[in-house]
């Protein structure tokens, strides 16, 4: 049943939003959120009306969307498109409040045939490309350690070479560069580069092969992405670098090669072993090499030391039993030591020579004699007859 | 003809060696010695080095000629 009190349902404390304030946050959130870009689509139902504005859809086969062409953006944007005609348009994302319609608003238009042919031929020889496995990355072969020799493959006019050679000399002073002077662009710019790439597979000795040119515009760079020079590039025997115009710009070389490097300098900069960075490794290996002798001698004098300290105590223990062996066989001489019969009250009575008088006839009357007793001797005479 | 790399390496081989505990005295001077003489190679093969920029250039016939260029 159908309550009177249906407004029951909001309550005070909800914030109902008025169409305006709605409206005008989708179009914050529309206009803030997306950047300029191309959106490419069939054009239907174009008309232009008196006020000079001109109001079409753009759609594909799943979508489409209402596009807007304002008479003071005309001038520059292009003609109107004729219905049916496939275009890229420059655009910003806008809502129009008034309808609740999003829209874009058109600031170029191109039609696809005319862009259509470098970018169509620059996606036909990126899908083929692809398919024959060129931007696989199992293909990428790593750089060696210690380039020695570099192939360069660039105009030798340009500022790439000579920003080369300024890392080179600082980077790695031993490195040699083998320049092969190409065009990098305008008519005859793919056959030069392709020629000069075939050459690289005539040279020997070479550790890496660098192609590269500097920054330009897109049209400059477009050598750079024909389907030739990519096959060019991959037939090179060794790994590659390619270093095409400026950081931002991105070529089918650069996705072909085996490194891609921002810019010239870069790519020598990869290519090439920084020499102090060697140094030090080499003042690394120096200490190492000095204390691993010196932990070796050590070990061998602690060896030393420990035959010593064994040897000390084999002398040790002979010492310490002939000591022994002394000791008792000098108590026992001491035993039988005659002079210890006179600590018991014996005299030995001997003549001025020390000769033990022993029997009657030894002392002859009125003769002196010597007694040895206990602490010392006296003198003594025979009585006269 | 040796290379920085073999330099390197061996030197490298050589430190491992020494700083294993069972190798004999002899055996670690003749190591030490082969390895001082590695250093000074190395170090005299990067002080002499002089960048080399050469053109190549085909020659009327396909032959390839290298050419010095100022750097």
């Amino acid at each position: 049943m159908a309550s009177p009190y249906q407004m029951d349902l909001i309550s005070p404390a909800d914030d109902v939003w008025s169409v305006t304030k709605l409206t005008t946050a989708v179009k914050r959130m529309i206009e803030g959120e997306i950047p300029q870009i191309w959106v490419r689509g069939e054009v239907t139902g174009c008309k232009t009306y008196p006020s000079g504005h001109c109001y079409f859809t753009l759609r594909d086969s799943m979508c489409q969307v209402r596009c807007c062409l304002w008479r003071r953006d005309m001038g520059r944007a292009g003609k109107p498109p004729a219905d049916g005609t496939e275009v890229y348009v420059l655009v910003r994302a806008g809502f129009y409040e008034a309808k609740g319609e999003f829209q874009l608003n058109v600031q170029r238009i191109l039609p696809s045939s005319a862009v259509g042919r470098a970018q169509q031929e620059l996606e036909r020889v990126k899908a083929v490309l692809h398919q024959d496995g060129l931007f696989d990355p199992a293909r990428k072969r790593p750089m060696p350690q210690f380039a020695a020799t570099l192939a360069v493959v660039t105009s030798t006019a340009g500022a790439a070479l000579r920003d080369m050679i300024t890392v080179a000399r600082r980077r790695w002073p031993s490195a040699r560069l083998l320049v092969i002077n190409a065009r990098v662009q305008g008519d005859g710019a793919v056959e030069a580069l392709v020629r000069g790439l075939r050459l690289v597979n005539r040279l020997t000795g070479v550790d890496v092969c660098i192609l590269g040119r500097g920054g330009g515009d897109r049209e400059d760079l477009a050598a750079f992405n024909a389907e030739a020079v990519c096959r060019a590039l991959a037939d090179v025997r060794v790994p590659t670098i390619s270093a095409v115009g400026h950081e931002t710009d991105i070529s089918l070389t650069d996705l072909v090669a085996d490194l891609r490097a921002p810019t010239p300098s870069a790519a020598a900069e990869l290519a090439l072993p920084d020499q102090q960075a060697i140094e030090r490794t080499l003042n690394g290996l120096a200490s190492r090499l000095a204390r691993g002798l010196g932990n070796r001698a050590r070990l061998g004098l602690e060896r030393v030391d420990r035959a010593g300290d064994r040897i000390d105590a084999a002398l040790e223990a002979v010492l310490d039993r002939h000591r022994h062996q002394l000791t008792r066989l000098s108590a026992q001489l001491d035993a039988l030591s005659p002079l210890r019969v006179l600590d018991r009250g014996y005299a030995v009575p001997t003549d001025s020579t020390g000769r033990v008088l022993k029997r009657r006839a030894d002392f002859a009357p009125g003769a002196p004699f010597n007694l040895r007793v206990a602490d010392g001797e006296v003198p003594a005479r025979v009585e006269p007859e | 003809m040796t290379t920085i790399a073999d330099d390197l390496a061996r030197l490298e081989d050589i430190v491992r060696k020494l700083e294993a505990d069972d190798v004999e005295l002899d055996t670690a001077l003749a190591l030490f010695e082969e390895g001082v003489a590695r250093l000074r190679a190395a170090r005299e093969r990067l002080a002499a080095a002089d960048l080399k920029v050469q053109a190549v250039l085909e020659e009327a016939g396909g032959d390839l000629r290298l050419k010095d260029l100022d750097a």
